[in-house]
C-alpha cells in the first residue's frame, strides 16, 4: 500500500470511513448482542424495549458450568482440534513436500483426487462411520473425533501446504541437494524455515474448522467426548427460554476461537486461498 | 532411491485418504442395496434398487434438491457481491481500519451452532428479537422469520457467516493490484464504474473463482444451522439433501434409503464440483 499524503480533511475520505464503520458494526452487531446478552439476567435478556443498559451479572457463567460441565466439553474441544490438527499435519506435510519438490506424473491427478474425496459429503459417509465407530467402540472417545476431523481437512491441508511449498524457489533446494545434504538435512535447513508460514496458516485454519466442526460431533459423541458445539446444540431443545445462560455458554465455546482468529488473521488470509490470490 | 523417498512420504496421506474415501464409498453402496432398518431387523436381504425409488419418491426428495440449490447459490452470490463490494470499500487506508477489519472478520469463526442459536433467538424471534423490535419501531408488523421464512432465514445465518470469508480473500488479492496501472487510468479520467469493469473485476477473477470452489465443498453440507433452528421445517421448507439423509438415517432408522440418498448426495456434489474443480485446478497448475 502506498502511503499517499492525504489532504487533512477529504469528504470521499470521510464517506468511505463512515460507510466502512458501518458496515462493520452491522456485522459484528450480532455477537456484539450476545455479548451483551451473556451478562444479562434472563428478565433482562427477553425485556422489551431491549436494555442497553443494565448491572452486569456473571450468574450466567456460573450456572453454565453447573449444569453441564462446561470445563469437560471445553477440554475435549481443545484436545480434540489440536491433535487433529497434528494428525493432518504430520500427513499433509511430508505428502505436500514430495509433491511439490519431487513432481511426478501423476501429481496433478493427486492433487484432484485428493480434493475430490472433501466433494463427498459428510451425510454420505454417516452411516458407514457411525456402524465402524460402534463396531470398535470408538463411538463417543476423543481419538473418534481426532481421526474423522483429520482425515476430512486432510485434502485441504495438502493443498495449502502443497501452493505453499510450490512458492520455495527449487533453486534453493537444488543448491542444498548439490551440496550433498541430506534428507533430514534439507528438510530441517530448507523447508522449515521457508515453510514456516505456510505450515502456521494451514493449522491454524485446521483448527479453526475442527473447533467449530458440528456434523461429527453431534452424530458421533455425546456425554464423554462432545465438544463445545454439542454443548451448544443441547440448549437448541426448546425447554424455555434461557437466552442468557445460552448466551454465556455461546460465549464461552466461541471466544478461545474467536479471540484467536483475531490474532492469527494475517496468517489465515494467506493460508484460506491455497496460496492461489496473492 | 530417488524416486522411492517421495512415494514413502506420499503414502500414508494418500493411504488413509483412500481408506477414508473407499471404506464409507463401498459399505454405503451395500447398504443401498440392502434392506437395513434399525427399527425392523428381521427384514433383512437384498432389496435391489427398493431403497434408491424411496428416497427419490420421497415427497420431501423434491424440496430438498431445490433448497439445496437454493441455498448455495443465494449464499455464493450474496457472499461475492457484498464480498467484492466491502473489499473495495475498506480496500484504502481510513482511520481505523484495523479494528474494522478484525470486526467483519469475526462471523467467520463463530461455530454454526452459536451462529444459528444466535440468530434464531436473539435476532429473529418475533417478540423479543432485536429484528421484530426494530420492526416495531418503524410501525411494521414484526415477521416470525423462521416460521414464515425457513430457508431465507437460513440462507441469512449461513451467508453471514461466509461473508468475512469471501471479504478477507478479495482483499488480499486486491492488495497485489497493479497500482500503476489504475494511476493511468484514473490520469486518463475513467470512471469508478469502468476501472471496476475492466482492472478489478477482472484482477479479480481468480479469487471469485477460489471463494465459489471452497464454499461449494462446505455449503453443500450445511447441517448444523438447519439442525439447531428449523429442524428442516416447517414441512420440508428448510430441508437440505444433508438434512434429509440425515432424518432419514436417525430419526427414521433407515440406514438402506439413507445410504441410497448418500449416494445420491455424492453424485450431485461430484457434478455440482466437476467443473469448477477443473476451472480452478487448472488456475492453481502454475
Amino acid at each position: 500500500m502506498t502511503s499517499r499524503r492525504r489532504s487533512a480533511f477529504s469528504p470521499a475520505l470521510a464517506l468511505r470511513t463512515v460507510a466502512a464503520w458501518a458496515v462493520a458494526l452491522l456485522l459484528f452487531f450480532p455477537l456484539a448482542w450476545l455479548f451483551l446478552t451473556a451478562f444479562k439476567t434472563e428478565l433482562q435478556a427477553i425485556a422489551v424495549p431491549p436494555q442497553l443498559i443494565f448491572a452486569p451479572t456473571l450468574e450466567n457463567f456460573h450456572e453454565v458450568q453447573e449444569r453441564s460441565d462446561y470445563l469437560l466439553y471445553a477440554k475435549n474441544s481443545v484436545i480434540t482440534s489440536v491433535l487433529s490438527t497434528v494428525l493432518g499435519l504430520l500427513l499433509a506435510a511430508p505428502a505436500a513436500y514430495a509433491m511439490a519438490f519431487h513432481r511426478g506424473k501423476f501429481t496433478r491427478d493427486i492433487l484432484m483426487w485428493m480434493l475430490s474425496t472433501k466433494m463427498m459429503p459428510a451425510v454420505g459417509a454417516l452411516v458407514p462411520i457411525y456402524v465402524l465407530a460402534q463396531k470398535s467402540h470408538l463411538l463417543d472417545t476423543q481419538l473418534a473425533l481426532i481421526i474423522v476431523f483429520a482425515m476430512s481437512n486432510l485434502p485441504i491441508m495438502v493443498w495449502m501446504l502443497y501452493s505453499h511449498f510450490k512458492d520455495i524457489p527449487p533453486e534453493i533446494l537444488e543448491a542444498a541437494r548439490m551440496d550433498g545434504t541430506t534428507l533430514w538435512q534439507e528438510v530441517r535447513l530448507v523447508l522449515l524455515p521457508l515453510g514456516m508460514g505456510g505450515i502456521a496458516s494451514t493449522g491454524l485454519l485446521c483448527l479453526v474448522l475442527s473447533w467449530n466442526e458440528a456434523f461429527w460431533s453431534l452424530n458421533l459423541s455425546a456425554a464423554k467426548a462432545g465438544t463445545l458445539a454439542t454443548l451448544i446444540a443441547s440448549y437448541s431443545s426448546p425447554e424455555g427460554l434461557f437466552w442468557a445462560k445460552l448466551s454465556a455458554a455461546s460465549l464461552m465455546a466461541i471466544a478461545p476461537i474467536v479471540v484467536f482468529g483475531w490474532f492469527s488473521q494475517k496468517q489465515l488470509v494467506q493460508g484460506l486461498t491455497f496460496g492461489a490470490v496473492k | 532411491m530417488k524416486r522411492l523417498i517421495p512415494r514413502l512420504l506420499l503414502a500414508p496421506a494418500i493411504g488413509t485418504l483412500f481408506l477414508w474415501m473407499i471404506v464409507p464409498l463401498g459399505m454405503t453402496i451395500y447398504f443401498s442395496l440392502i434392506r437395513y432398518n434399525l427399527m425392523q431387523p428381521d427384514q433383512t436381504g437384498f432389496a435391489g434398487l427398493e431403497n434408491f425409488e424411496f428416497f427419490v419418491t420421497d415427497p420431501s426428495f423434491g424440496a430438498a434438491v431445490v433448497n439445496t440449490l437454493l441455498l448455495l447459490g443465494s449464499v455464493i452470490l450474496v457472499t461475492v457481491v457484498l464480498g467484492v463490494a466491502i473489499a473495495l470499500l475498506i480496500h484504502e487506508p481510513f482511520p481505523g481500519r484495523g479494528i474494522v477489519r478484525v470486526l467483519l472478520i469475526s462471523p467467520f469463526f463463530v461455530m454454526p451452532t452459536v451462529n444459528a442459536l444466535l440468530w434464531k433467538n436473539m435476532m429473529m424471534n418475533p417478540i423479543y428479537g432485536v429484528l421484530a423490535q426494530v420492526w416495531i419501531f418503524f410501525g411494521a408488523q414484526p415477521v416470525d422469520w423462521l416460521t414464515d421464512h425457513p430457508l431465507f432465514s437460513v440462507i441469512v445465518m449461513v451467508a453471514w457467516q461466509w461473508l468475512p470469508f469471501a471479504t478477507l480473500i478479495f482483499m488480499t488479492a486486491l492488495q497485489s493490484m497493479d497500482t500503476e496501472q489504475l494511476e493511468a487510468a484514473r490520469m486518463d479520467g475513467a470512471t469508478y464504474l469502468q476501472q471496476l469493469r475492466y482492472l478489478y473485476l477482472p484482477h479479480l477473477g481468480r479469487s471469485i473463482a477460489v471463494v465459489v470452489m471452497i464454499e461449494m465443498i462446505f455449503l453443500l453440507g450445511v447441517f448444523a444451522e438447519i439442525y439447531t433452528t428449523t429442524a428442516g421445517g416447517p414441512g420440508d421448507a428448510s430441508t437440505n439433501v444433508t438434512f434429509l439423509i440425515f432424518k432419514q438415517a436417525l430419526l427414521n432408522f433407515d440406514a438402506g434409503v439413507a445410504s441410497a440418498g448418500a449416494l445420491f448426495a455424492v453424485v450431485l456434489a461430484n457434478v455440482a464440483s466437476l467443473f469448477l474443480i477443473r476451472l480452478v485446478g487448472k488456475n492453481l497448475d502454475k
